[in-house]
């Protein structure tokens, strides 16, 4: 079975992939926390045999929902713009991405 | 007559018959909020003007038409479930200022109906908790003993009626949220089946296990607010084009003769003596009222913790990444710091190399125990346990060890796992503190749910039990 001791840095790829910034003490804690919290899930699922079951995802069994395409009016501009912290001309405006 | 202290039936009775308007409702739930909800902190935001303007127009819609039960009735509704041009903040920092500019569904069908609307009630952050301790905007107690947890997540929403601040609440339930609280504070809550009520509106948790339901002041309530609630919406497309009972029908029969299957896995390790005697007491009520009780089990159940700790934070990574600071909310670093635990546990175990071992692993093992619970149905009409494995407890007494915390949502979380509905109804108190009988039954049996826990509430009367404030 694979470790399940998280290093420091493994935590700060993850704090990086989850767009969060933590602190040092921060990630001190969540190292000890997480890991004890992956351990606990890894060892208990290990004990149930999965070998031929299939994941599932859909519980009440619904299949593809389709309707058809049709147009019909939603928010307008302003509405749909009134809780951004931004804007400009009718749009979000955000910080440049590319440097 | 008391008003706060009516239940859902009796205001409407009072309502219909004139003795009362929904103006005196509410504004005696106002006055008793603003005498009790300072002790309590049940609200996190009050909406006194919207609920005297709704209950003039209930008032006049009673008058001139033919009304539903729940015009003019006050209710709260938890903080996660918007409400159009009401606050809504998911009990976060970092949707402290945020406006919905529409509203959920569930909330949008009671206004329908003109429900009042008294206010919006105290949560966990993003409903992730089971104290309401990681709320970041306020603190609720447990109307029972105010230096304990209300429960959680729906806290607030289940103090709020315990302690008569609202006739009824709606709450949501991902893993427990609704069922647990409603078991820590002595009143009804009822977790729908996956599907049966949109969630289109509710800030999104864990979109394959949240599931919106009422929390109310009896089993009647409960049902006569899901008759309400219930059904598909076309904004919502995994809620169910399913037939709709009228739920009050299920109510008053006799359960003599049904099958209650009782796992032997819900009565082991971890479970509060206190607790366990509680519900064998309301077991041995159920066997007294004439159901048999089934020996059966689910070998999986210690496993469910594991399974949901890690489907759940996978599902709060993605949802949660909408929170980028630019369209609606504040910056990242707003997120408390349970939020951020889970989205670092879901973006663990989804990321490169880890997703077999751990998500799709918890993925089969999902399936693993919702096989268990499909034939142990074939057997049974319901599966009768505890709600939660202890009573209320202190403050601070779980926050330093999260996984503590997490291990006491055992006995819920596999509801939320299969999709299948599951109620907790007052059981009795042990030390002074409510204990909860949690009800399982199969997909769309919530008839079967409300029935067992009708005729159990009629025969014992342990929600009519009120906190002294």
């Amino acid at each position: 079975m694979m470790s399940t001791k998280l290093t420091k840095q493994e935590v700060e790829k993850v704090v990086q992939l989850a767009n969060l910034e933590l602190t040092e003490a921060e990630i001190e804690k969540f190292t000890s926390q997480l890991s004890e919290v992956i351990n606990y899930n890894v060892t208990e699922l290990a004990q149930v045999n999965t070998e031929k079951i299939a994941p599932i995802t859909n519980i009440t069994g619904l299949k593809n929902v389709l309707r058809t395409d049709e147009a019909a009016p939603g928010l307008t501009q302003d509405e749909a713009l009134a809780n951004a912290k931004q804007t400009h001309n009718g749009f979000f405006k955000v910080k440049g991405i590319l440097g | 007559m008391e008003l706060t202290k009516l239940t859902l039936r009796e205001a409407d009775e009072a309502l219909k018959e004139r003795k009362i308007s929904s103006k005196e409702l509410t504004e005696a739930h106002l006055l008793r909020i603003a005498e009790k909800d300072k002790q309590l902190g049940a609200y996190l935001t009050l909406t006194a003007e919207l609920a005297l303007e709704q209950a003039e127009k209930a008032d006049q819609r009673r008058k001139n038409e033919e009304v539903c039960w729940l015009t003019g009735v006050p209710a709260a509704i938890k903080d996660i479930i918007s409400t159009k041009n009401v606050r809504t903040t998911a009990g976060s920092k970092i949707l402290e200022d945020y406006t919905p500019v529409y509203s959920a569904t569930a909330y949008q069908r009671l206004e329908d109906v003109t429900t009042v609307l008294l206010g919006k009630t105290n949560l966990d952050e993003f409903a992730m908790g089971a104290s309401t301790e990681n709320s970041a905007l306020g603190k609720t107690v447990n109307p029972w003993d105010l230096e304990r947890v209300p429960g959680g997540s729906s806290g607030g929403s289940a103090a709020a009626v315990a302690a008569d601040l609202a006739t009824f609440a709606l709450g949501t339930d991902t893993g427990g949220s609704i069922r647990q609280p409603a078991s820590f504070c002595n009143v009804v809550g009822l977790k729908p089946t996956y599907g049966r009520v949109s969630r289109y509106g509710v800030i999104a948790m864990a979109s394959s296990l949240d599931q919106v339901g009422p929390i109310a002041k009896t089993v009647e309530d409960a049902a006569l607010v899901l008759n309400i609630i219930a059904g598909h919406d076309k904004y919502d497309s995994t809620s169910a084009k399913k037939e709709l009972p009228d739920f009050t029908k299920f109510l008053g029969g006799k359960v003599k003769g049904m099958k209650i299957g009782v796992p032997k896995e819900f009565f082991g390790k971890g479970l509060q003596a206190e607790v366990k005697t509680t519900v064998e007491g309301a077991l041995a009520k159920l066997e007294e009222l004439g159901a048999s009780l089934i020996d059966v089990s689910l070998p999986t159940t210690k496993e469910a913790v594991a399974v949901y700790y890690l489907i759940m934070p996978s599902e709060v990574s993605a949802n949660l990444a909408r929170y980028d600071g630019i369209r609606f909310g504040k910056t990242r670093e707003n997120f408390g710091a349970e939020v951020k635990r889970r989205i670092m546990l879901g973006t663990y175990a989804l990321s490169a190399g880890y997703y077999d071992a751990y998500y799709l692993k918890a993925a089969k093992v999902r399936r693993v125990l919702f096989n268990e619970l499909q034939e142990v149905f074939k057997r049974v009409d319901v599966i009768a346990g505890p709600t939660s494995p202890v009573l209320p407890f202190k403050f601070g007494e779980k926050t330093a060890d999260p996984l503590s915390m997490y291990l006491a949502d055992i006995y819920t979380v596999t509801a939320n796992l299969a999709g299948i509905p599951a109620i907790s109804v007052p059981a009795g108190f042990a030390k002074g503190l409510p204990v909860g009988l949690q009800l399982q039954a199969n997909h769309w049996e919530e008839g079967k749910l409300l029935k067992v826990a009708h005729a159990f509430e009629q025969a014992t009367g342990f929600s009519k039990e009120k906190p002294k404030l």
